[in-house]
């Protein structure tokens, strides 16, 4: 169980507090998809969790433990990250990136055992990317790195991922699928997966939970529960487009 | 389904094997070729008396104990310590062109030496006197002090700009060095002048078997580790924010590879003088031979072509030549220039953003 405590993300300095997010929690097997216009501080937030930045205040845990608190090492094998950054590095396999994955578990030579084999093949076979694992990462399209990527969060076999904007440069049928992807490893692994995405409409589809990052709050729920409540509009609606609660999209305003 | 995982797990290791051990076969011919053969040619007869009954030949024992095996065995452990630094170096700065010598750090060095030498020269005649004798401790700490120096700034800097403009930085603070090294000099007396531009040359000539024994105690403490941080540095090749995630300590590690970088390229400037291209080119071919990029392989691979090509270079630079003898940096620079060149025109990484 993931529980947010009185979480407040952001910088210290002029930046300041970016999220503050009520206490909640979410149970093993969550899919959370976290959703909010440019600049919200999704990624802030995602940040924040992954124990990748200190909150200003309050504390994230993971099966009570504090993930501000924990080392590295222990980090690593709670949560693990994948964001948009694009990654590039000469001469690496995309085998050699999931074999990365099992840094957490190996020893300082960073030999694999018979386990961490098992791991990194049922990783790729999970993302389909077997057929590409012998190839340069550089050689690969942006779908392909992006589902190398996750094979490599996949392999690191932790209770938490953390994704942020990773379906930003796919197309829709490659977003679905990673969607979908993600989803089903939720349920069947009893993981927690949170992802953010620009994708308004295919997150209200796909999401479990929800939540919704706008003016410096969280509001949280199923995704009926938030278009009912009208958070959703609150957090997108502008003077051209508003939410349509009935349709579940967005539409031009009348002019 | 284990058949399967294994084929795919079968790694590079038999190529790797097979390359240190030829590795190690060149290198000692090589080094027997060197210690037989220059100004004065001994046949085997007389290297093996040399060597080892120095009473029954003392010319020969002197020209193989006292010249040749130190200058075969500073320039394999110089070649090994600068071929790892850039192991290092280039997984830390993510630079496929980053090293000691392309990032300024031996500009810090010879900068340190120089201040050194000066600040002798300021001292007094006792002082220069005290230099020439105990040159290694001096020259040592002034070699320290720079390259440690230069190589924080370097790392604070490459936080702000790019591989590509960080590297033309790091070539000119070599110039910028060179300028003010002369002027520097200007002011110590000739005696401080000739102490340093015989440092400045870059030759495994100059030490005697005192010098290994101070010389190869850091070498051998940043080998160790390079060894330790091989792992973070693994995972520093998919960037910061993915190192930490894979649970490395990122500024543990940064201080440690920086340690030691500057153990194993300290010792080596402050000995030899400065050493170009070694550890520029060696990580090339350690990968290009162990076909991965996990840092852990390299190292071996990396000290062992890094020392066959000091080693290597080192003896063309003795061979008997009528005119005078040629600069180690010379022969160098002829290897390492066109391998950077064509690594620059391959690389699209490189390419791309220039």
């Amino acid at each position: 169980m993931l529980a947010l405590e009185q979480l407040v993300a952001g910088y210290p300095g002029p930046r300041g507090i970016v999220v503050e997010a009520a206490s909640l929690e979410l149970p093993a097997g969550a899919f959370v998809c976290v959703i909010g216009r440019n600049g919200a501080g999704k990624s802030t937030l995602l940040r924040t969790i992954a124990g990748l930045q200190s909150s200003l205040d309050g504390r994230v845990t993971l099966n009570g433990h504090d993930i501000g608190a924990m080392n590295a090492r222990d980090r690593s094998q709670a949560i693990s990250v994948v964001t948009t950054e694009k990654v590039s590095s000469p001469g690496m396999r995309a085998l050699d990136v999931v074999t990365l994955g099992r840094h957490p578990y190996t020893g300082w030579r960073g030999k694999l055992t018979r386990d961490d084999q098992i791991a990194i093949d049922g990783a790729l076979r999970r993302t389909n990317a077997l057929a590409f694992a012998p190839a340069a990462f550089d050689s690969l399209s942006d779908g392909e790195r992006q589902r190398v990527m996750i094979a490599r969060a996949l392999a690191q076999t932790s209770t938490v991922m953390v994704l942020d904007e990773i379906t930003a440069f796919l197309d829709l049928p490659g977003r679905v699928e990673i969607m979908a992807l993600l989803r089903r490893h939720a349920l069947e692994a009893n993981k927690i997966i949170i992802l953010s995405s620009h994708d308004l409409e295919l997150s209200l589809e796909m999401a479990e939970y929800l939540w919704v990052v706008g003016e410096g709050r969280l509001a949280y729920g199923k995704p009926g529960e938030l278009i009912a409540s009208g958070a959703i509009g609150q957090a997108f609606d502008s003077n051209d487009v508003s939410f349509d609660r009935e349709a579940h999209r967005f539409r031009l305003r009348a002019r | 389904m284990s058949t399967e995982l294994e084929t795919r797990w079968g790694d590079s290791g038999h190529v790797t094997t097979a390359a240190m051990l030829a590795f190690t076969l060149a290198l000692a011919v090589v080094g027997l070729f060197t210690m037989s053969y220059g100004q004065v040619a001994l046949d085997w007869g007389q290297l093996w008396n040399g060597l080892f009954y120095p009473e029954s030949d003392p010319v020969s024992a002197q020209i193989v104990r006292d010249i040749r095996l130190p200058r075969v065995l500073t320039g394999l452990i110089a070649g090994a310590a600068l071929g790892v630094s850039g192991v290092l170096m280039q997984a830390l700065f993510r630079n496929p062109m980053a090293d000691a010598w392309s990032l300024g750090l031996l500009a810090g060095g010879q900068l340190g030496v120089a201040m050194v030498v000066t600040a002798a020269a300021f001292a007094g005649p006792a002082a220069i006197a005290f230099l020439t004798a105990f040159k290694g401790i001096g020259l040592s700490a002034g070699a320290i002090t720079g390259v440690a120096v230069f190589a924080v700034a370097m790392v604070a800097l490459s936080h702000r700009v790019g591989n590509i403009t960080l590297l033309v930085v790091g070539l000119m603070l070599g110039f910028t060095v060179q300028g003010l090294v002369s002027v520097v000099i200007h002011f110590a007396n000739r005696l401080g002048g000739r102490v340093y531009s015989g440092w400045n040359d870059g030759t495994f000539a100059a030490t005697t078997f005192d010098d290994l024994g101070f010389m190869v105690i850091p070498i051998i403490g940043g080998m160790i580790i390079a060894v330790a941080s091989s792992k973070g540095l693994s995972a520093m090749l998919l960037g910061e924010t993915y190192a930490r995630s894979l649970g490395t300590d990122v500024r543990r590690l940064r201080l440690l590879t920086l340690g030691a970088v500057v153990l194993l390229v300290a010792p080596v400037t402050a000995y030899c003088g400065p050493v170009t291209f070694i550890g520029l080119i060696v990580p090339h071919f350690a990968r290009a031979i162990a076909r991965t990029s996990q840092i852990l392989p390299l190292i071996p691979l990396a000290a062992l072509s890094g020392a066959l090509l000091a080693v290597s270079a080192d003896t063309v630079v003795h061979l008997p030549w009528e005119q005078h003898f040629l600069h180690l940096n010379a022969i160098l620079a002829l290897v390492g220039a066109p391998v950077v060149i064509s690594l620059l025109l391959l690389s699209p990484s490189l390419r791309g953003s220039a």
